[in-house]
């Protein structure tokens, strides 16, 4: 748009002969021609109230009609869970189907499941930050929220799996207190760090979220109808005025955030893979787990991401603000994280083969070709062939197949953590001990159960705060800049 | 006097970004200390622009971090080794290494808490009142307007609504305490 503004008609005029004393020639600034022009962030030049209004109204008008019967569906299925939950406890983890061999089966499934589709939140708040990825600006804060909402999603697993929850929650065992023996908790084990990795990340993105979220609670205090809503978005808004000596220390503290949550992000999937890593049991030792457990994080979460923001940018007519070209960046990113998946798989395989160990090249041919061979398939058609599916820009701009695709891609990711699992334990070194596991119905309903915790709190949080960070994407239009014509700036080009 | 004692200061609205800029600089050359810019986003340039020093957040974060790594190693060192050693798979009582991931993790809460905390002790936030709640106008600040307000306790304040004027405000008002 602002691009089109001044094409000079000719560029500086040839002499014919160079003529020493002639006028220098003036120094004309071209614009890039079409195909290189980036496609604005927000479509259609919309303007800062627009933005205001159209974001702040999806949570402050009513819901529309299929709010309700989708609140009551989610909100039924997560009854269901913590009914079963509370039959588990009643009763012992014999209601589930996991025993020896394969004493961890969906229940630590499912944990790394809904924590690797938290990963993309912090990635998109955090790394796409640093590296200045301005379309963050779009999805990051309900890809946060989805994060917080899959990390209590995935907390809920591990304290359930240990049967005697109360174990799990009193001090000595997990809490860095003695237990009635006055030992202390057992710090040279993965499985604490874990815990510890796990309750920062909920923590620091809970955090991160929040300091994102207090300017919008500003706008939302300062657009309210009711007293009841001015008061409590008011609260938490902490009296934010949108001073630029108090926008000083945000910023900079937003880019502290980003830089810990950085590290952060890349150390908790690396921790829950050690989980696995640091036993000896075939299929699990191996030192490739960090880095490929966090691309399938992020492969696993982007996809996540997708299936939320494709029918919320059509439901709330968001389409300006997350357009097809972010839609677009979205599905790069699962092609990317998709082949590292990919090629992880492959390796996997090779080391199996060309590390000499019996057991562990078993554990992979068992894995392929035993039992669960048809987990294994699946698991490779998910996420090895469907991601290369958005080589093809009509595959990615496609809304209903990035939709159909991102659910194949959180099927092949599941799958993955139950092969890594359950493939591995059920055959380890001694064949008298081989068993076969296969789910009983309160694993199953336990696992959709949680699907309706997800969708409970993520239909909470469409109703009541912004989807879209108001204030950050205000910041990437052209009006925001100073020395923009947008931006009010007088004559001249940017 | 008397009467400008319940005077908060004198606040400018400004429609675009550019305008508000522009009279940022004039305000800050104009030798202006007591008076600040409201707008609905951060505007790229603005602390020059208001003459502000760079941020101290990081100091407080650095603090949080250095105290939350100290903690994970000497908890550990404390609880595994000091307080009741116990030998489990053969492994060292107390090594860094095993130390780390934990001690890692904690770095980076405190050091969060201690970013969020410092962020709001500098802004000297929550506070709840502000006289600029009490302008109806004000309320379009984390919208799409941007305002500058001067305050009454500044020594140049008899000269603020010429000064203002001249930087092209949209719209001046008294705002009382």
């Amino acid at each position: 748009m602002a691009n089109a503004a001044s094409i000079p008609a000719a560029a500086a005029p040839k002499g014919k002969q160079h003529d020493p004393h002639a006028a220098p020639p003036k120094i004309v600034a071209i614009d890039p021609p079409q195909e290189f022009v980036r496609e604005p962030l927000v479509l259609n030049g919309r303007s800062l109230g627009w933005l205001t209004e159209r974001i702040a109204g999806v949570c402050e008008g009513k819901m529309p009609l299929w709010w309700w019967p989708a609140f009551i569906v989610s909100a039924g299925l997560m009854t269901m869970m913590f009914a079963l939950v509370a039959y588990l406890i009643s009763t012992g983890v014999g209601v589930w189907g996991l025993n020896n061999p394969a004493a961890w089966a969906w229940d630590i499934t499912n944990f790394v499941f809904w924590i690797g589709i938290g990963h993309a939140g912090t990635l998109i708040s955090a790394v796409l930050f640093l590296l200045r990825q301005k379309w963050r600006t779009s999805i990051n804060r309900a890809a946060e929220a989805m994060t917080l909402i899959a990390v209590v999603c995935a907390g809920i697993f591990p304290v359930i799996h240990t049967g005697r929850v109360w174990f799990a929650l009193m001090p000595g065992w997990l809490i860095p207190a003695p237990n009635a023996n006055y030992i202390w908790p057992q710090f040279r084990s993965p499985l604490l760090w874990d815990v510890f990795a796990v309750s920062t990340y909920g923590t620091v993105s809970l955090l991160f979220w929040y300091v994102g979220l207090i300017p919008d609670l500003a706008t939302l205090r300062d657009r309210a109808k009711n007293k009841v809503r001015g008061f409590f978005y008011g609260l938490f808004a902490l009296g934010w005025t949108g001073s630029n000596r108090h926008w000083s220390n945000y910023e900079k503290a937003y880019m502290i955030f980003a830089g810990l949550s950085t590290p952060l992000v890349l150390s908790v999937h690396s921790i829950v893979s050690f989980d696995f890593a640091v036993s000896n049991v075939p299929g699990w030792h191996t030192t490739i787990f960090p880095p490929y457990f966090v691309a399938g994080a992020i492969f696993s979460g982007f996809a996540m991401v997708l299936t939320l923001m494709v029918p919320m940018r059509t439901l709330f007519k968001l389409q300006d603000i997350i357009t097809t070209r972010h839609v677009e960046l979205m599905c790069k990113v699962i092609l990317a994280t998709g082949s590292i998946v990919g090629y992880a798989y492959g390796m996997e395989f090779f080391i199996a083969w060309y590390g000499g160990s019996p057991y562990e090249l078993y554990a992979f041919k068992n894995r392929a070709f035993g039992p669960y061979w048809w987990a294994y398939w699946t698991m490779i058609t998910c996420n090895v062939i469907s991601p290369h599916l958005f080589w093809f820009k009509w595959c990615r701009t496609n809304m209903v197949f990035v939709f159909f695709v991102s659910i194949v891609v959180n099927i092949g990711m599941w799958f993955e953590r139950f092969v890594i699992i359950v493939t591995s334990l059920h055959r380890d070194y001694l064949p008298a001990s081989w068993g076969y596991f296969a789910p009983t119905w309160v694993d199953v309903f336990t696992f959709v159960g949680s699907f309706g915790l997800f969708l409970t709190l993520f239909l909470l949080f469409i109703r009541f705060l912004p989807v879209i960070a108001i204030s950050e994407v205000k910041g990437v239009t052209p009006q925001a800049d100073p020395h923009h014509p947008l931006g009010g700036a007088k004559g001249g080009h940017h | 006097m008397s009467a400008n004692a319940k005077i908060y200061g004198l606040l400018a609205q400004f429609d675009t970004a550019a305008g508000i800029f522009e009279a940022a600089l004039q305000v800050r050359d104009a030798g202006y200390r007591k008076w600040d810019v409201f707008t609905p986003f951060p505007i790229h340039g603005m602390d020059d622009a208001m003459g502000l020093k760079n941020s101290k957040v990081g100091y407080f974060t650095f603090c949080g971090g250095f105290v939350g790594f100290f903690t994970g190693m000497t908890m550990i060192w404390y609880m595994n080794k000091f307080d009741y050693p116990l030998v489990v798979g053969g492994k060292p009582l107390f090594t860094p290494l095993y130390a780390f991931p934990v001690s890692y993790e904690l770095t980076i809460l405190l050091g969060a808490f201690a970013t969020l905390g410092g962020m709001l002790a500098l802004n000297r936030l929550p506070k709840l009142y502000n006289p600029l709640f009490k302008s109806e106008r004000f309320k379009k600040a984390t919208d799409d307007k941007f305002f500058i307000c001067i305050e009454a306790t500044d020594p140049k304040f008899a000269e603020a609504r010429a000064m203002l004027e001249k930087a092209g405000a949209a719209a001046i008002e008294l705002v009382e305490d």
